[in-house]
């Protein structure tokens, strides 16, 4: 032997994977992960973009939560920004403005993080349509699906409480409207409005304390412990898949997660924090020094929650003006069919879809495989009128914009609004269930038609 | 004889010269009063007393004679509403209204600008009323316009100016207004707007609204492209249309397929 | 081998190698069986990918460069641009590997089972174990009992987060009888400087303002277009009308004050809010005209003084705010 052999490349990594496995057993695991299945459709990565951009939420969040001060204790500012000198207050907006304006890349950090909130929540929007639309929560993922579900429900009130931390004019209105929606709630709306806030509105100083530690903490936590469970379920009864190419409902075909999978989902990982990070440095989001500081005697025009939350914002503008009251006490005020029955009601039928499905269609088996849309006309045709409906109720939240833009009247808006949630989704349904019929009818024209024409080579090669 | 005579009239057209070159001198603008409200008179009978009644006494029922598409004209006496609000309304293009039943919104000017002096003189002379403004914005602070202008206005013409609604109407953006413009509809009030008397709001309050109007227009944008100052309708448009279709794309591009 | 690979054992090489005499291996690695299938290298894409990863190097530093010197303006842009392009490049990179560096394989995988065996068994663990006793439901309704009664318990601290059963306080208001009325500027305000077309927030003086009670709206009518509720009588002096500023809906400020010139062709004047646009008639007592309100606007009742500033003549016709359970059969409190 001449000198020592040179080291392969499999024996240098090998020394420290034996090391770890020495001391904690988790090599066959390691193997397993390494060797994971995705299958072969982009249309499975929507979750995972929803994913990097919590985990920029949690980044960016961390860094603004070093800054900003969850105080309500009334202040003066004098600070950088002239045209707030010498206004009245919360130290929370001081806080926030100061990070703006005072604070290297705290503004890129503050839009990145609130960029990735509308972001997150859009994807989830994406992703639930994808698992909807292809049945991808019948049995056994609906578990994985409540889950999902209640990620989504709790995103929505982390980004409403994390904005209205701020105590800006248009966030301030949101958390008024908030108030007034809790006391909405029959016989014990005041009762509960009154344990969140502290006491009636604005509420307690420590109300403020609540939404910090709500957002920056509790909330988060949840969430995160959520996703965990989400992700081991996904991965125990690994992922579903599209049919053809040897798919079967016993057998996934697919691409492990390494070598394969890996840079992809890695490169989309960077490609969703580049583009937050883009967004959040080019393109400006909630410029809190242009709304100035909340007071309960002020309001402004065009006022908007965040995108997630118009769909309550349209429904409240829609409902027509009448507090349901019995002997002289209010039982049912206005905001509640708008702020709470409804929100209530699509999260309902969301978590009933799968059982409603079953019974329905009495289909009690296991699916691995996916239907495509046009496989399953009934349950497209439906998903496809509740979100027409949904969004004719966002387009009814920005009326007042459309009028200012567009000049078409308000009150003429709201009218056909109330028409239209009640025609276009029927309309909806009826054209989507033919155009999914149609489709499948002509597969099997096509089918017929190949299957013919083979027949017909056959005939031809035997005489 | 001759010589002198014509010295005489060369003298006379001389002085003629420098007494009319006297009165020119001031501004540009100074025809005899009298001569001006003369035509103006004249172009209020043409242009304005088939709403605003003869003589600006206003018509509160409509007219016996229809006009132009059927319209008759109906609308307020202008007794005492004084040079500042003709300016406004002429140099808006507010006035004159195709229809007085339609809010007057910011347009095309019909009149040349001796023409609106002229009708500004007329109204003025029609009652006592206020002089056109002439406000100092310079003067004012933008914080405290900010401060006053979220309190009083904002609630229609939307925090950063941008503009907004109100039932049956607009309340418009108010970037292309002069000072001028400003300081005068916030006494008038036109159409349905309320207006501000100077017990409320101190000529120099004023000064400070009008200074952050002008602030509000090119503000401090420093976290990147705008959007137009009207908060999360476009953010949320931002999000799903830009956002959202360039990472579907990435997901297209970086998902595999099996062959 | 891949740079994944390269750049993955050079860095590892140069943490553990040994100083010593190499150690005996037992077996060649090349008698191993390959588990990932080899490819083709793919030289440009290589070379694409170290120059997008340079990029995404450079573009990383110069998020420091724009950091640490203060006179680059645009900050925000351009430290977005830097770090947001960095990310990008080493995304570009990325992708380009799994495309072109790596091999994607096709691989097949069984779908897991359920255990019904497992299952079994460990519902035959839990029975078992409670062989021993033979109280069987009394234990479960003691268990029962001790649970959901330490559950409330420990749930019960949550109460001392807000006055949970004392709704009187949802009544309450800074006026009263006398109170004076004040602008913004907390000055006093005279009943002969409010003018018909005017809109002037008001706010209790000597009162916190941060409250829904506290802001009222005043506006100047016509008295002889009023026609104020039965026994309103005497509260509007002058044509001079105190509401609540908030809304009777959802509890936004009424910012908006419809005010119109010329009654023919302008309409009624109007109280709206900007959230949801309920619209109230100031010369009804607050009636709601368009909108989702389900409650009037609370009309403050209101007095000249001697010196002639307007004053409250006691507090609101009912409780300010968003509408509750008891906010028709409760009035107003100080």
């Amino acid at each position: 032997m001449v000198g020592r052999a040179k080291p392969q490349g499999v024996d240098v990594i090998e020394k420290p994977v034996r090391a770890l496995d020495e001391r904690s057993h988790t090599a066959p695991l390691a193997l397993r992960a390494l060797r994971y299945v995705f299958p072969d459709h982009w249309s499975f990565l929507l979750g995972e973009v929803a994913l990097y951009a919590f985990i920029v939420l949690v980044a960016t969040g961390t860094y603004l939560a070093l800054f900003f001060d969850p105080s309500t204790a009334p202040v003066v500012y004098h600070g950088s920004y002239g045209p707030l000198d010498g206004a009245h207050m919360s130290q929370a907006y001081r806080s926030a403005i100061h990070l703006s304006f005072d604070v290297k890349a705290g503004l890129l950090m503050r839009q990145t993080h609130h960029w990735a909130a509308d972001v997150f929540v859009a994807a989830i929007a994406l992703h639930l349509m994808r698992i909807v639309f292809t049945g991808a929560f019948r049995k056994p993922r609906e578990l994985t699906y409540y889950i999902g579900l209640t990620i989504l429900g709790l995103a929505l009130l982390e980004g409403y409480i994390g904005y209205s931390m701020v105590d800006d004019l248009l966030s301030g209105m949101g958390l008024a409207i908030g108030y007034g929606v809790a006391l909405s709630i029959p016989l014990i709306g005041a009762n509960v409005a009154a344990l969140i806030w502290g006491g009636p509105f604005p509420g307690a100083p420590a109300f403020w304390s609540r939404m910090y530690v709500a957002h920056v903490f509790m909330l988060p936590l949840v969430i995160a412990a959520l996703i965990g469970i989400h992700l081991f379920l996904v991965s125990s009864l690994h992922h579903t898949q599209f049919r053809g190419r040897g798919a079967t409902e016993k057998r996934l075909r697919g691409v492990p997660a390494f070598p394969g999978q890996a840079p992809r989902s890695l490169g989309l990982m960077f490609a969703v924090f580049a583009a937050l990070f883009l967004l959040g440095g080019l393109v400006q989001i909630n410029p809190i020094w242009l709304w100035g500081p909340y007071h309960v005697a002020d309001g402004t025009n065009g006022a908007q929650p965040d995108w997630y939350l118009g769909w309550l914002i349209g429904a409240l503008r829609l409902m027509p003006g009448f507090d349901i009251t019995v002997a002289g006490r209010t039982l049912v005020p206005n905001p509640f069919w708008g702020g709470i029955l409804f929100p209530t009601f699509v999260f309902g039928l969301l978590f009933l879809w799968p059982s409603l499905e079953r019974l329905i269609s009495g289909d009690r088996r296991t699916h691995n495989l996916l239907d495509r849309p046009r496989d399953a006309p009934w349950r497209t045709a439906f998903a496809t009128a509740v979100l027409t409906w949904l969004f004719v109720i966002f387009v009814a939240g920005s009326a007042d914009r459309a009028y200012v833009l567009l000049g078409w009247s308000y009150q003429t808006q709201i009218e056909v609004y109330r028409v239209l949630i009640f025609v276009l989704p029927v309309a909806a349904f009826w054209l989507a269930r033919r155009i999914c019929v149609e489709l499948l009818r002509n597969e099997d024209v096509v089918r017929d038609r190949e299957d013919a024409e083979t027949e017909a080579r056959a005939a031809a090669q035997l005489d | 004889m001759p010589v002198t005579g014509r010295a005489a009239l060369a003298m006379l057209a001389a002085a003629t010269l420098a007494v009319s070159g006297a009165t020119a001198a001031p501004a540009a603008t100074s025809e005899p009063p009298d001569s001006l409200r003369a035509l103006g008179a004249q172009l209020y009978a043409a242009n304005c007393s088939s709403c605003h009644g003869i003589g600006g006494a206003g018509k509160r029922t409509p007219g016996q004679v229809s006009g132009a598409l059927g319209i008759a004209g109906i609308g307020p006496s202008l007794h005492g509403v004084g040079a500042l609000a003709a300016d406004f309304y002429l140099r808006t293009g507010y006035m004159p209204l195709r229809s007085p039943f339609t809010q007057p919104r910011r347009s095309r000017v019909l009149f040349s600008e001796r023409e609106i002096r002229a009708l500004v003189a007329y109204v003025a002379s029609l009652g006592t009323g206020p002089a056109v403004p002439r406000p100092d914005p310079a003067a004012g602070s933008v914080a405290a316009g900010f401060t006053l202008f979220t309190q009083d206005c904002a609630g229609c013409h939307q925090v950063a100016a941008a503009g907004g609604y109100l039932p049956d109407s607009v309340a418009p953006p108010l970037y292309d207004a002069t000072p001028t413009q400003i300081a005068e509809a916030v006494r008038i009030g036109p159409n349905v707007m309320p207006r501000f008397s100077k017990k409320r709001l101190s000529d120099r309050d004023l000064d400070s609204v009008i200074a952050y109007v002008g602030y509000a227009g090119r503000p401090d944008d420093r976290g990147g492209w705008s959007l137009g100052h009207v908060g999360p309708v476009p953010e949320g448009l931002i999000a799903w249309f830009i956002a959202g279709v360039v990472l579907v794309g990435v997901t297209l591009t970086a998902g595999s397929r099996l062959r | 081998m891949s740079i994944f690979q390269r750049l993955a054992g050079l860095l590892i090489w140069l943490f553990l190698r040994r100083r010593g005499p190499a150690p005996r291996r037992t077996e060649r690695p090349d008698a191993r069986a390959r588990i990932v299938p080899d490819g083709q290298p793919a030289p440009r894409a290589e070379l694409a990918v170290v120059a997008l990863l340079c990029l995404a190097a450079l573009s990383a530093i110069a998020f420091v460069v724009v950091y640490a010197v203060d006179s680059i303006p645009d900050q925000t842009q351009y430290l977005g641009l830097a770090l947001g392009g960095s990310f990008a490049f080493l995304a570009a990179a990325l992708i380009v590997t799994g495309r072109h560096l790596v091999v994607t394989e096709h691989v097949e995988r069984e779908y897991g089972e359920p255990h019904p065996h497992a299952a079994r068994q460990v519902a035959q663990v839990v029975e078992e174990s409670g062989g021993r006793m033979r109280r069987g439901r009394l234990l479960a309704m003691g268990a029962g009992a001790a649970a959901t009664a330490l559950l409330v318990a420990v749930v019960t601290p949550i109460a001392s987060l807000g006055p949970v059963l004392d709704v009187e306080r949802f009544t309450r208001t800074p006026w009263r009888r006398g109170r004076r009325l004040v602008d913004d500027a907390g000055r006093p305000i005279a009943a002969a400087d409010v003018r018909s077309s005017e809109f002037i927030t008001a706010y209790p003086e000597h009162a916190d303002r941060e409250q829904m009670g506290a802001p009222v709206v005043l506006v100047r009518l016509d008295p002889a277009t009023l026609h104020l509720p039965q026994g309103r009588a005497g509260w509007a002096p002058g044509g001079i009308l105190a509401y609540s500023k908030i809304c009777t809906h959802a509890g936004c400020a009424i910012a908006l004050y419809r005010s119109p010139l010329f009654r023919p062709t302008d309409g009624k004047p109007g109280l709206v809010c900007p959230c949801h646009y309920s619209t109230f008639d100031p010369a009804t007592g607050g009636t709601v005209v368009y909108g989702p309100a389900g409650r009037p606007l609370p009309q403050l009742p209101l007095s000249i003084d001697r010196r002639g500033h307007l004053r409250a003549a006691g507090n609101f016709s009912g409780p300010v705010g968003p509408s509750w359970w008891g906010v028709r059969n409760r009035k107003a409190s100080t």
